[in-house]
This record gives structure tokens, sequence and C-alpha cells, in this order.
């Protein structure tokens, strides 16, 4: 997993409610057996038109979103399926960094698993974001993993809360099934335990 | 307060005894028990493992079967998409590469992973359940703690059959008294939503308990946990009880013997203790629950049958009477249409939501004498082999069949349109699926979710419908 430590790039608007993993990639695009690839179809619907020429009413085929590596999007973000497609298309899109005020969980665990940070900050927050990300060229977001900052265009530095062991594992680009395999004499102490306590449920 | 001492809940007792390591800052190695897996969330888990030359940790607790994207339609001839096809054909060689037990496409045994678990007793209660789905919740019927997860989490479980975890907080959604005629899980479920939100259990863990749930029967269980994601919260928890037990008893892979009295003695202490603290509590009226449709393109959109479109100004937030209005002209309705005046062009009565022989009983006898009416494509979708069997057995294929339905292989069929199952742009489904997203069915379909009774009064009447009208 590539480390995320800091990322200076453009911010894209998305002040939609409840983006699922529908709309950031549909269902008919999950039969590959690859990681790599679901960028061209991220936010699908949106992004292209009946005939498969692009919308050039969405935001990320407008300059210089094109080029975004942040998104800040509306509340509820990546609601729906259990797809880490969604994460995978963002990611080879280039968005690397999404600001929302809430998410689905299992979206939010998907996003540390392939180095992409989701920050969490209160709606008011966000809109002041929102504005920000409406810049156009002058969009431009920091956000600074190691200080937990998010770096306005103006300068103001925003405060962001996230789990010091995702923050840990993000910062280095580890791993987790090399940590937990490190634990695999307790997880065999516990299986013994289990199996002689609940037999059944190893039959 | 340690654990024995404080009153615990349900998923406080799974959860405690499924902890092998806590890490100083409360991350917990869990262990999991039971491994589900499908071919569209594995190939990428299964390649992980190659590449660093890792093994399945448990290949006897792992077991797979395809359902995404397998055809609905005769497949002695195999499956013609070539996408589709390389997605089956690689999980029938990761699963023989690395000794997994499969339920092939051809086998009684094959359908939707959340139906097969259930029925061939894979899944049972105190136990930690994981798939590549968020629709694991469903497992949670039968008072296991399952929930769905990422691929890099299904490569995490192949590789150390555990998660790295932290506790959910507690959700109790108390829903008192008893149904009104007509009604049924899926509007105890929709009407949940329709309260709740689609984020409105996000963190949590649902118990769900009182009269009107301990009055379902496992299948209507089943119907309320799997919709548990769509309330945002990562699982859904029945308490074991009887039912639970009877319903488990002489499947496949269920305890047998000397065994099944320990299991049962066990299961038996894992209801929530009296007292025990819950961080959210919701209570539901049953006897007000009316039979739901969803009038937009988000579950939480949900409207009695006998109503009508909302209107988007009536909002108070502007962003999200912004996207209200989407919706709507999306879903192509006009604010105050009568549900009951809106047509539709396909009913889809299936998935793992709805598509156990109780759910495809329901809908027969509505059915029975029928017709489909004339322009609507109408199809049921068995959940599995075995429950497209029985149903066979049961005689209902032939009342389907009679009254104009298509009845077709186990999958998912049109629930997300993976496979040849589609809504073409414009066409408006009665779905007893569980998302209604835009184009979830098929790019620019319109999806409203119902119970399969009430699918099945949209498809003879051709309109959305108040099956109450339909049946005494």
């Amino acid at each position: 997993m590539q480390p995320f430590t800091t990322l200076t790039g453009i911010a894209a608007p998305l002040p939609i409610p409840n983006i699922d993993t529908d709309k950031i990639i549909p269902a008919r695009f999950l039969k590959t057996i690859k990681r790599s690839g679901l960028g061209k179809n991220l936010f699908d619907a949106m992004r292209y038109r009946a005939d498969g020429s692009e919308n050039p009413d969405f935001i990320l085929n407008q300059e210089p979103y094109r080029k975004a590596e942040i998104l800040v999007a509306g509340p509820n973000f990546g609601c729906g399926s259990s797809r880490e497609h969604a994460p995978w298309a963002l990611l080879d899109f280039g968005i690397r960094c999404v600001i929302a005020p809430d998410f689905a969980d299992i979206f939010h665990n998907n996003c540390f698993k392939n180095g992409i940070l989701p920050i969490k900050l209160p709606q008011e927050i966000c809109d002041a974001l929102m504005e920000d990300a409406r810049l156009g060229a002058n969009a431009r977001l920091t956000v600074d993993l190691e200080r937990q900052v998010v770096v306005r265009p103006n300068g103001e530095e925003i405060h962001f809360e996230i789990d010091p062991f995702r923050k840990h594992c993000l910062l280095n680009g580890l791993d987790d099934i090399g940590q937990t395999m490190a634990y695999a004499p307790k997880i065999d102490a516990y299986e013994a335990k289990r199996r002689a306590a609940e037999p059944w449920a190893f039959a | 307060m340690g654990e024995g001492t404080a009153p615990r809940t349900l998923f406080d007792k799974i959860w405690d005894s499924h902890v092998v390591e806590r890490l100083p800052d409360g991350t917990c190695i869990l262990y999991i028990d039971r491994h589900l897996v499908h071919e569209v969330t594995s190939p990428q888990a299964f390649e992980g493992l190659r590449m660093a030359g890792r093994s399945v940790r448990r290949p006897d607790a792992t077991f797979a079967v395809a359902d995404h994207n397998v055809p609905t339609s005769d497949r002695s001839k195999g499956i013609d998409e070539p996408e589709s096809r390389i997605q089956v054909e690689t999980l029938e060689r990761n699963v023989a590469e690395f000794g997994v037990p499969y339920f092939p496409l051809m086998d009684a045994r094959q359908g939707i992973v959340h139906i097969v678990g259930p029925e061939q007793g894979i899944s049972q209660p105190g136990l930690t359940i994981v798939c590549g789905d968020s629709h694991t919740s469903t497992h949670g019927a039968l008072g296991a703690l399952a929930f769905g997860i990422g691929t890099s989490e299904v490569e995490h479980v192949l590789a150390t059959q555990t998660l790295l975890q932290k506790p959910a907080k507690n959700m109790l959604i108390d829903v008192q008294g008893k149904l009104p005629f007509g009604c049924t899980a899926k509007d105890i479920i929709l009407a949940i939503i329709g309260r709740i939100g689609t984020a409105g259990g996000t963190g949590h863990v649902i118990e769900y308990a009182g009269e009107a749930i301990r009055d379902l029967d496992m299948a209507g269980r089943m119907t309320v946990c799997n919709m548990s994601i769509e309330a945002g919260a990562r699982a859904g928890l029945v308490a074991p009880d009887e039912k639970t037990f009877a319903y488990l008893k002489g499947r496949p892979y269920a305890p047998k013997g000397e065994a099944w009295e320990r299991a049962v003695a066990y299961w038996s202490t894992l209801p929530s203790d009296p007292g025990a603290r819950y961080d959210t509590t919701v209570t539901l009226k049953a006897d007000e629950i009316v039979p739901l449709v969803t009038w937009g393109t988000s579950p939480e959109d949900v409207v009695p049958i006998t109503g009508a479109v909302p209107d988007p100004e009536a909002e108070t937030n502007e962003a999200r009477r912004a996207a209200k209005r989407r919706m709507l002209d999306y879903m192509a309705l006009t604010p105050g249409t009568r549900m009951q005046d809106v047509a539709v062009d396909v009913v889809f009565i299936g998935s793992c939501t709805n598509g156990r022989i109780e759910d495809l009983r329901a809908a027969a006898a509505v059915a029975r004498g029928r017709k489909v009416a004339d322009g609507v494509r109408a199809m049921v979708v068995p959940g599995s082999g075995l429950v497209k069997r029985q149903a066979e057995e049961e005689g209902l294929d032939r009342i389907f069949r009679e009254a104009g339905f298509e009845w077709r292989e186990a999958g998912c069929s049109m629930c997300l349109g993976m496979n040849p199952d589609q809504l073409k742009p414009g066409q408006r489904s009665a779905s007893t699926s569980n998302r209604n997203f835009e184009g979830r069915q098929g790019p620019g379909g319109r999806t409203h979710l119902m119970s399969p009774a009430m699918a099945a009064a949209a498809a003879v009447t051709g309109r959305l419908t108040d099956v109450r009208q339909l049946v005494n």
C-alpha cells in the first residue's frame, strides 16, 4: 500500500448527500478480477451521457477538476454495498482523500486498506471547504496526515480526528495482514480454547 | 466492570467471546467463525494470497458460491457473458487451489450466498460470520454477528481467520405489538429505515426485539436483518429462541446428536441480559405499520401505498431539497401523484432480502388465479436451487407460470443487474430487493421497493397496488 503522508492537490466539490457505492462504481463494472482500471467508470452515470460521451456538467469533466486528488462530498458518502471497487475506482482516477460530514462504515474501512484518507469534519466546515473546492484553479487543499490538518487556500488550518492505529498504518503504508500474522500464536491458542468449549463451531 | 458482572447485550456477548487480542488503542483482533465467499469480491483477495505466498488458514470454515453475475436462464451450456464467465471460472480455480468448499453452479445448493448460509445450517447463533457483501447482515437473524467486509478484509480473513475491528455501539429497535393484516417483515424494515434514515444506524449493531419481531418466522427475521445495512448499521441481530433452534435442527452443517444439545444450551445463554445497556433505543408500534413502497432513490424514501409522492419544496434543508428534486426527476414522478396510480413495467420477486420459500408462497397467494397485466414483465427468481425445488414441490412454479410470471434459476439477478436481468433505461420496477439507488437494477432504471405480496399485486394490476385490496 502506498503510504499517505501529505497531499496537496485540486479538491473537487460534490455536494450531494448519500452518494452510494452504485453511484461511485455501478455493479456492471465489477466483473473484473483486478484492482486497477476502474477509474474510467468512476461516477459513470453522472460522468457520461447515454451515448457514452462525457457529460460536460459533471465536475470531474471540467478543468482543473479532471486532475482532482481530493473530493469534498455530502453526508453519508459511500453508503450501500461493501464493494472495495469503490475506493479502487477513486484511487485509479487519482483521488486519495475524501472529506465529508460522515461516511458509511464499510466504505470508510475500505478506504484505509487502499491508502485513501477519509476525513470526517462537521457540516459547517465541509460547507466552507466546499466553497474552497469551487475556486477552480485555486481549489487547492493541503492535507497533512502527520499533523492532522487540512490547509485551506487562505492558509487557515483545520484539525481533523483520526484513529491512531489507522493513522500509523496510512503513514507507513502498512499491510494489515502482515501485522496480524505476528499474532499467529495467540490465534492458535484462541482456536484451541474455543474448539474445546464449542466443538460444534469447529465441526 | 468485567465480563460476567455487568449485564451484556447479545452483541456484547458475541463480541467478547471472539476477541483474540485487544491492542493498546482498543482495536481488537476478532476471530471469524464462518467466511462466505462469492465471485465478485474475492478474486483480488485470492490473488493477494497467491502473491504473498499465503494459504487459507481455515478452508473448513470458508464456503464459496457464485451468485452475483450468474445467469438465471438455462445454465446447462455455461455462461455466455465473457467477463461473468471469467469471474466464475476464477472463483472455481481459486477454491480448487486453496481447498475451499464450493457449491457449483449446477448443484441444487447453489444460490444467493445469504440464502445458502442459513439454509445449509452454516450460519448459527453466537458465531461471527463475514462475507464480502454488505447484506451479510442477513445471518444476524439467527443470532450471529454477521457483517459485510471489503476485499482487503476478505484477504485478511482468508489468511488469518480474524479481522481488525473496534466494537460497535449497541442500538435496540423495539417493534412492539402485532403487525396488521397485509403487512410483512419487509414493511417493518422499510418503516424502520424510513424512521431512522439510511445513516441512522452508522457505527451501530442493531438488535431487533419486541413482539412483532418475536412473532416473525425465521425468513421474516432474515428480511429485517438483511436491510440493516440500508439503515446504515454494520449488522442486525435477533436473539436466538425456539424458532431459531427449530429452523436449524437437521440442516446439513448444523450440529448433531450430543453436540446439538450442547450447542442449544450455549445458544440459550446468548440473549441480552435484563438491564443491558444500549447506546440508542428506537421504539416502533407494529400496529401503526401499513404496506410501504419507496418513491425515491434512497431506501429511506418510504411512503404508505395509500399515500402520494411527496413534495420536495416541503423540505427545509436546501441540500436535501435539491436531492429530492433530483430524485423525482430521475424517477419521473410528480409531487402529489397517488402511489397507486404509478404504473410499472417490470416486477422482480427474489434477492437475499425476499427470495426464500416463505416469500414465494406470499407472492403466489396473490398471483394464484390471476394474470400478469398486459405489458408487464414479471419474474420470480428463487434464492437458491433448493428454494426452487421446494417451490416446485409445492406447485408454486405452476401458479406463477399460469399467471404469466417467468420462473427462473437462482441468483442475485435483477437486485443489482450484474447479469443479463436488467431494467432498460426508463423502465420502472416493483421489486422485492433492497436498494432503489439510481441505476441499481440497470442504467436509467427506476425501482420501487416493497414486499413480495405487494410486488405480486403490482404484477397483476400493472401499477403499484395495495395488496389488502386483493386478498382477504
